[in-house]
């Protein structure tokens, strides 16, 4: 019989059910393959609770929006693609520096320029914590399941408003469009953070009081004034030239996310116990590990597979680890070697072993299997 | 059934091939007691050009969302076929348009032929329930899911104004896949 609470639903569709879980009430952007149903879901969703829709005029509008819906006090959201998250990248850079809670989805396709729109990619990677200029805070998230983007996505919006930093959702094509049963949870199911904002008076509140790690956000329109700009500001927003005040400042939005790696981290462990090769893998590239590590394991190989759901930070703790543990690490990715690089950066002992690929076509199984077999 | 059994449909864009998709993966795993995962692979264009939709059914939970020797494959077009058949596992089965796939690809599998988009035509006057009746096929001939599972999957996703429609459609697809057996 059919189960009421079990639906059958697509990623990008699960994406939206995670945003209006967490609370947005603002979407901002502009369609792109292969993100459009997350812009169309929330074009159905957000007028029918209050919340506001808004089809910008190109890529740059929808995240300048958002940034601005965010600022008014409302969880925001804007999700593209490859080439519209190349236009994005000046306001990621705003987000972080003028500390801007939110959330962009980005839909991986084939690249680079306008590439393969309906193929899969991961080759976004490096761009999601390199593609705004400037050192900066980078969080980014990896859901590789229907119902994990849900919730994932909820977690995006709790880790933006904790933090007060802009944070990416990072899923390939395949995962975006396939669909699988999923259940919405219950409210109150699974935990919703909301920005803290002052408790001060209005002419008390400074929004980089740097007396704060993570300075309150008053939100617009509610009696709160203040200056918000790309510039390097003082505590009340305001452009400031002393160097001491800039460092101070460029140190701190590094540390919201430095000094709590350990909270914006999480990583799911299949089979690592007793694993003497491992697969270091995202998105449906790690569905595909998955597969070939259980044929490892019928073949009496020991290989387990380390999935990351937060790529950025990148886990170094945990693949440090692991490299002690382990002859190898295999990176299978869907990309010429991103994350390959970083897992050699941090490997203690194991040998590092790329898979890449840039066809628009997924890293199969048997792919893996064979990479798996050579350090059996 | 094994651990997984992978269907894929295939035809041109505009055919319903990733709707049969969503309609099959949604009787076995909303309708049905089994896991699945549909994906899709299509070009540009809405309409036109080789699609693909696949759906994996297991018990399991499914790892690989993506087809890797396939059970069933319905080809709805010459080119569809000849680009996507290649997977096809040994004794498997291959359900063509007689009509639409005239160069039909050799190989170690069950060929099942008939006039699906004809028939479609000529008992029920349109052809957009070709992929419905595809779908009673494709029921009738792997037993992947229950007539039951399929038919309440279908009614929920098409138009109140066309579940007489749709119905027959599926019903004559069980028929004349019985006669195909």
């Amino acid at each position: 019989m059919a189960d009421k609470k079990k639906k059958f639903m697509q990623g990008n569709e699960a994406c939206v059910e995670g945003a209006l879980y967490a609370g947005c009430m603002f979407y901002a952007g502009y369609p792109i393959t292969p993100s459009t149903e997350i812009a169309e879901g929330m074009s159905v969703r957000l007028p029918k609770i209050g919340g506001k829709f808004i089809q910008m005029e190109d890529e740059i509008g929808g995240i300048a929006a958002a940034l601005g819906g965010s600022l008014t006090g409302l969880k925001s959201l804007t999700a593209t693609s490859g080439p519209g998250f190349s236009l994005k990248q000046e306001c990621i850079g705003y987000a972080c520096l003028a500390e801007i809670p939110l959330v962009i989805v980005n839909v991986m396709r084939g690249g680079p320029s306008t590439g393969y729109p309906t193929g899969p990619s991961q080759a976004d990677i490096m761009q999601a914590k390199w593609g705004t200029h400037g050192d900066h805070p980078a969080i980014s998230i990896t859901p590789a399941y229907v119902q994990e983007i849900l919730t994932e996505t909820v977690r995006a919006f709790n880790l933006a408003e904790k933090y007060r930093t802009p944070v990416v959702v990072l899923y390939d094509e395949i995962v975006g469009h396939m669909r699988e049963p999923i259940v919405i949870p219950e409210k109150g199911e699974l935990e919703v953070i909301d920005r803290v904002k002052p408790d001060c008076k209005p002419e008390d509140y400074f929004p980089y009081d740097d007396k704060y790690e993570i300075p309150p956000l008053a939100p617009f329109g509610k009696g709160y004034r203040f200056h918000v700009t790309g510039l390097n500001h003082k505590k009340d927003g305001f452009p400031t030239n002393d160097s001491k005040i800039i460092e101070e400042n460029n140190l701190r939005i590094m540390r919201k996310v430095e000094n709590h790696k350990d909270d914006i981290w999480k990583n799911d462990e299949f089979m690592l116990g007793d694993a003497e090769v491992a697969v270091f893998s995202i998105g449906s590239t790690a569905r595909s590990a998955r597969f070939a590590v259980k044929q490892a394991r019928e073949a009496g190989i020991k290989a387990g597979l380390l999935r990351p759901l937060t790529i950025w930070p990148f886990p170094d703790k945990a693949v440090t680890e692991l490299s002690k543990k382990v002859k190898a690490i295999i990176v299978p990715e869907m990309n010429l070697g991103q994350m390959a690089l970083e897992v050699q950066r941090v490997s203690k002992k194991a040998e590092v072993a790329g898979i890449h690929r840039v066809d628009g076509e997924p890293i199969n199984p048997a792919q893996i299997f064979e990479q798996i077999k050579r350090f059996k | 059934m094994g651990a997984r059994y992978e269907i894929r449909f295939s035809g041109s864009g505009g055919q319903g091939m990733i709707l049969a998709g969503i309609i099959m993966a949604e009787a076995a795993s909303i309708y049905g007691d089994k896991n699945a995962v549909q994906s899709q692979s299509y070009g540009p264009e809405s309409r036109g050009g080789a699609s693909k939709a696949e759906v994996i059914i297991s018990a399991q939970p499914i790892d690989y969302p993506k087809a890797t020797a396939i059970d069933c494959m319905l080809a709805m077009t010459q080119e569809a076929c000849t680009k996507y058949h290649k997977d096809i596992k040994a004794d498997g089965i291959l359900l063509i348009d007689s009509d639409e796939v005239k160069d039909v690809p050799k190989g170690n599998f069950k060929l099942k032929s008939f006039p699906i988009i004809a028939t479609a035509s000529a008992e029920l006057g349109k052809t957009i329930v070709a992929n419905i009746i595809s779908l009673g096929m494709i029921t009738e001939l792997t037993g992947a899911v229950t007539h039951e599972a399929i038919e309440k999957a279908v009614l929920s996703r098409v138009p109140a104004a066309f579940l007489d429609l749709n119905k027959k459609a599926l019903q004559i697809g069980f028929e004349k896949a019985r006669e195909l057996k």
